[in-house]
């Protein structure tokens, strides 16, 4: 077998390191998951939303400062109404009756007595029915790719493409919620975006390994493993290249980019960094395992095909 | 002195720049933002039980806001914050919309009440008895629109319509009659029509619009409307476009520094390529969110990535001894099929994310396909195009020029 390539590294020899990296990775996220749940942020919990008509125009700014010196820090009143004057602030919890007028003082000493707030608490239901909609849409179309992965390549790849990609999904979550980060409605476009980089590039990997069977005389499984390491490494260059576009872009978003989005684009660039590793080091690996199941069958002589 | 291709080459590249530059300023002012960029318009409803109908639950008050939801995910590619609040409070926040006579506010703020009555004007069926936007648009026999309805229960339909065998029954928006069709026989089935004489589809349409909003569990009254400011600001949203911006140059540069020809032909047609995509969003009417960054961001790696796939191929069709006009040839075909099996995979993806998904899926899911779709009209067949006009002007036939270097090409 000669491929014009240069196998720098066996990847297939090397599989069982990486699969119990991540598996230990998977395991960890699940028992986070369990034990501390996900940070939820304040799309996905209940909280309380309190709409206060002031009187006369104010700023986000001013309005700000005073929700901080009442002691609630980090929130973020959105300023509304004909001439800025209603405001609107989202509380990230539930507030008691003592809270609300504390918020209401802080207010009227520094806006006048012309205020008057309603409370409500606000119902996480539908943030969260997204949420589950998120993986239930997660989890059909991985379907919907299985299958036409199975007709275009084989089950095989559909299979250990299948694995990768949710994988690939969980591992976001799962360092989100072994970290502490907190959880909010972008996390989910963020997640989607992790699957689609993620299949994209398991094709671009399987399509050089058909590629390379069409022409292989395989005899021996250290065959069908060069074979493997020889596709990786031939599209190495293109894989490393890829990612590190991506991850040039949302770094640069993650340094640059506005405060409010840096949990956002930190959790594209776990999901793109897994993805680029699991297409090498988990997806091919495992399509090794499937094929070699097969070869150890013996073969029946191939039928001719012109009687 | 410049050969006829090479003419041809610049000709079309200058001609795309200046579209792109040309129509640039007034392309950025079309798009319009999300909510958590721009802010919007919020709408504060309080439900209310209809006559008969449910009373206001958590349950009936989320199924409401669902139904809301689903009905402005309709319309298009609004991305609307629909919360329900307190015991009875249903909060609306719609980007892009300034002012309450907006088509949507409308639409939102007349709910509707569909009744079937007696001819003594007695309800006998109200909008909790058809199945939530499940009215539709047919024509009969004489091509008139009608518009078709489904309810929950076939028995009650056939109790009420047997009561009134004979005898017309009306059927009512609110106060309004809308027609008074005769019973003639018991209809013991779960789907009634109204025919709607002659009016025309567009009245139809408005009918079964107006019923789906009538269909929703409770009545919404709407307590005030406000516009609000957005979440993130024109602020951020600069500095992430700018950073977004950044990124991009240093990728472009990137890439020509590695692939030269091939990565010079790649900048073009990904500048072309983001342009296309923000001139389709804007066509679409959609709203750019967050999402829609996440997705433009991914489409942005996905064409870099069709480019990188062609011209590393090439370098290795350029490796294995072939001229470069056959190097060309054979490595476009070859990563074509790549290209596509990988694009095909994730606009399948995109499709089952946006028919099941709502919202913030659906506008992310949305914006993948179309990213996709331009990706292939502007990274595989109008790089190809430009590819093959340099290639054949026979200027650019140093293997260097691909990024491949002489002592690595290996004899046929």
């Amino acid at each position: 077998m000669n491929y014009n390539t240069k196998i720098r590294y066996d990847v297939v020899g090397n599989r069982n390191k990486y699969f119990i990296f991540s598996l230990a990775l998977t395991f960890a996220g699940i028992l986070s998951l369990i034990i501390m749940q996900l940070n939820l942020g304040v799309d996905f919990k209940a909280g309380s939303n309190m709409d206060i008509s002031m009187g006369k125009p104010v700023t986000k700014q001013e309005v700000t400062e005073v929700l901080a010196e009442a002691g609630y820090p980090d929130l973020s009143p959105t300023v509304g109404g004909a001439n800025n004057d209603r405001v609107s602030v989202r509380f990230t919890d539930v507030l008691e009756q003592e809270e609300t007028s504390k918020v209401n003082q802080a207010l009227k000493a520094k806006f006048g007595d012309d205020i008057s707030a309603e409370v409500n608490v606000v119902s996480p239901d539908i943030a969260r029915e997204l949420g589950i909609k998120t993986i239930w849409a997660i989890l059909i179309a991985s379907l919907g790719i299985m299958i036409y992965v199975m007709i275009r390549f084989e089950w095989r790849f559909a299979l250990a493409a299948n694995i990768s990609i949710l994988y690939d999904s969980f591992v976001v979550v799962a360092l989100f919620s072994i970290f502490r980060l907190e959880v909010d409605l972008p996390f989910i476009a963020a997640v989607l975006t992790t699957l689609g980089y993620s299949i994209n590039d398991k094709i671009v990997i399987f399509d050089r390994i058909r590629e390379n069977m069409r022409f292989a005389q395989l005899k021996s499984e250290s065959q069908l493993s060069e074979l493997v390491n020889a596709s990786i490494w031939q599209t190495m260059a293109r894989n490393l290249y890829t990612v590190l576009t991506v991850v040039i872009v949302t770094v640069c978003i993650f340094l640059l980019g506005s405060p409010s989005i840096k949990l956002f684009s930190l959790a594209l660039l776990i999901g793109l960094i897994s993805g680029a590793y699991s297409t090498i080091f988990i997806a091919s690996p495992l399509w090794f395992l499937l094929k070699r199941k097969e070869k150890k069958k013996p073969k029946q002589a191939a039928a001719p095909s012109t009687p | 002195m410049f050969g006829k291709r090479i003419l041809a080459f610049l000709a079309v590249v200058i001609v795309t720049f200046g579209v792109i530059v040309g129509t640039s300023p007034w392309l950025l002012q079309g798009v319009k933002l999300g909510l958590d960029l721009k802010g919007g318009f919020e709408v504060l409803y309080q439900a209310k039980p209809f006559e008969g109908g449910s009373e206001v639950t958590p349950e009936s008050l989320s199924e409401t806001a669902k139904g809301l939801l689903k009905r402005i995910d309709d319309k298009g590619l609004v991305e609307p914050e629909i919360t329900p609040e307190g015991k009875d409070r249903i909060r609306v926040k719609l980007p892009g919309v300034d002012s309450e006579d907006d088509e949507i506010i409308k639409l939102l703020s007349q709910p509707i009440n569909l009744t079937f009555r007696a001819p003594d004007g007695t309800i006998k069926l109200n909008g909790t008895d058809f199945v939530e936007n499940g009215a539709g648009l047919a024509f009969d026999e004489l091509n008139r629109p009608i518009v078709t309805l489904k309810l929950k229960s076939a028995e009650k339909f056939g109790k009420v319509t047997t009561e009134l065998v004979g005898q017309p029954m009306s059927i009512y928006l609110d106060e309004t009659l809308i027609s008074s069709p005769m019973v003639n026989q018991p209809i013991n089935s779960d789907s009634a029509i109204i025919e709607m004489g002659n009016a025309s589809v567009e009245e139809a349409r408005d009918l079964r619009d107006k019923i789906n909003m009538g269909s929703l569990p409770l009545r919404l009254e709407m307590l005030y409307t406000n516009s609000v400011g957005a979440k993130l600001g024109m602020e951020s949203l600069k500095d992430t476009v700018t950073a977004g911006i950044i990124g991009s140059v240093i990728v472009l540069a990137f890439m020509i520094a590695i692939f030269r020809i091939p990565g010079l032909v790649a900048s073009i047609t990904i500048i072309t390529y983001a342009w296309l995509l923000v001139l389709v969003q804007n066509l679409m009417n959609a709203t750019l969110t967050l999402p829609g960054i996440a997705a433009f961001v991914l489409g942005v790696g996905m064409a870099v990535d069709a480019n990188i796939i062609t011209a590393e191929r090439i370098k290795e069709e350029i490796r294995s001894g072939k001229s470069m006009l056959s190097s060309l040839k054979s490595g476009s075909k070859n990563s074509f099929r790549t290209i596509m099996d990988a694009n095909i995979t994730s606009i399948i993806a995109a499709a089952v994310l946006y028919f099941i998904g709502d919202g913030a899926i659906k506008g992310f899911a949305l914006t993948m396909i179309f990213s996709i779709l331009v990706s292939i009209a502007t990274n595989i067949f109008f790089a190809r195009f430009l590819m093959t006009l340099l290639v054949r002007s026979n200027r650019f036939m140093k293997p260097s020029f691909y990024g491949v270097k002489e002592s690595e090409i290996r004899e046929l």
